[in-house]
């Protein structure tokens, strides 16, 4: 998965797998922060508000 | 190490996310409950648990810019939340705040896979996350995600008067990724030149400026809209804390297993 070699007891990641992980956190974000479905924003309403998110 | 990323993030983002949904549930939602008392007179925007008819008061309801009758705002804040406890639908309620720590659950474990991301993106360009580092990195996400917004757009009370949705939520995510950006390029650049560009990215949200609407009209009373982004602000702030600490503890013991 990767080239890179690390100092002792540091791990090497792919920028593939940094993309894969950071990709997915954006998009629960975006789901439960952003999305305008109205279930979704009914469900997360009190989050997005009390989150700081845009919210209606 | 995909698999320890994403262990690290969803046990740190859970972990976080439950501690920010009761810091609200227990100092935010007060305060947003009563407010909702101002937002249109009977109307609550969670429709799924709310005994209210809303076909009838639907009308009134929605028109956020009516003034809230029969309330007091020079009234003590105490004879208000009193009032405001003893209204139908006020108080805990299961399914909403079941939800509400749900979702906190999600927001934050998404979080917590851009931090740890953050993390090996740091190590793949050479430095070390260390355990201790954990609090930094938290106050830096929060900055990034919740202060930096907040300078532009302040946490929100339900009713508040607000500029188009679509044009906040756009303001709200270039300001998040200028923000996170630029914090970077503090944290890791070099010389003057990347110090310098971190600096206009960190400012250019707020030179912009975040949409606002032109009146302020909202019923809201502004004792409680700055009691909630306070609240809202302080709150994020120690999940954020518990998160950073959290993400660096479990990524490197993770990353040395």
């Amino acid at each position: 998965m990767t080239t890179a070699t690390r100092a002792a007891g540091t791990a090497s990641v792919s920028y593939g797998n940094i993309a894969i992980v950071a990709l997915i956190g954006a998009i629960l974000i975006f789901t439960a922060g952003l999305a305008q479905s109205e279930a979704l924003h009914d469900a997360a309403h009190d989050v997005r508000h009390a989150t700081g998110f845009p919210c209606h | 190490m995909l698999t320890k990323m994403l262990t690290s993030a969803l046990i740190a983002g859970a972990a976080a996310g439950l501690i920010a949904a009761l810091l609200q549930l227990f100092f935010v939602q007060p305060v947003l409950l009563h407010a909702e008392l101002y937002e249109g007179g009977e109307r609550t925007h969670f429709a799924a648990a709310s005994g209210h008819d809303h076909g009838a008061g639907a009308a009134e309801g929605h028109d956020h810019a009516a003034p809230a009758e029969g309330h007091d705002h020079a009234a003590p804040v105490e004879a208000l939340a009193a009032e405001g406890h003893a209204a139908p639908g006020i108080g805990f309620d299961a399914p909403r705040d079941g939800l509400s720590i749900l979702f906190s659950i999600v927001v934050y474990s998404g979080y917590g896979l851009l931090l740890v991301a953050a993390f090996a993106l740091s190590e793949a360009r050479g430095h070390t996350v260390s355990a201790r580092e954990g609090l930094l990195w938290g106050v830096a996400g929060f900055v990034a995600v919740q202060m930096a917004p907040a300078f532009g757009l302040a946490p929100e009370l339900p009713g508040m008067a607000a500029a188009d949705i679509n044009a906040r939520a756009l303001w709200w995510i270039m300001t998040v990724l200028l923000s996170a950006g630029g914090l970077w390029l503090v944290a890791f650049g070099r010389n003057w030149t990347v110090w310098a560009l971190a600096l206009v990215m960190l400012a250019l949200p707020h030179v912009v400026g975040a949409p606002h609407p032109a009146d302020f009209t909202g019923p809201t009373p502004p004792e409680l809209a700055a009691q909630f982004a306070g609240r809202a602000l302080g709150v994020g702030l120690a999940a954020w804390a518990v998160l950073g600490l959290f993400a660096t503890t479990l990524w490197t013991r993770a990353r040395a297993a």
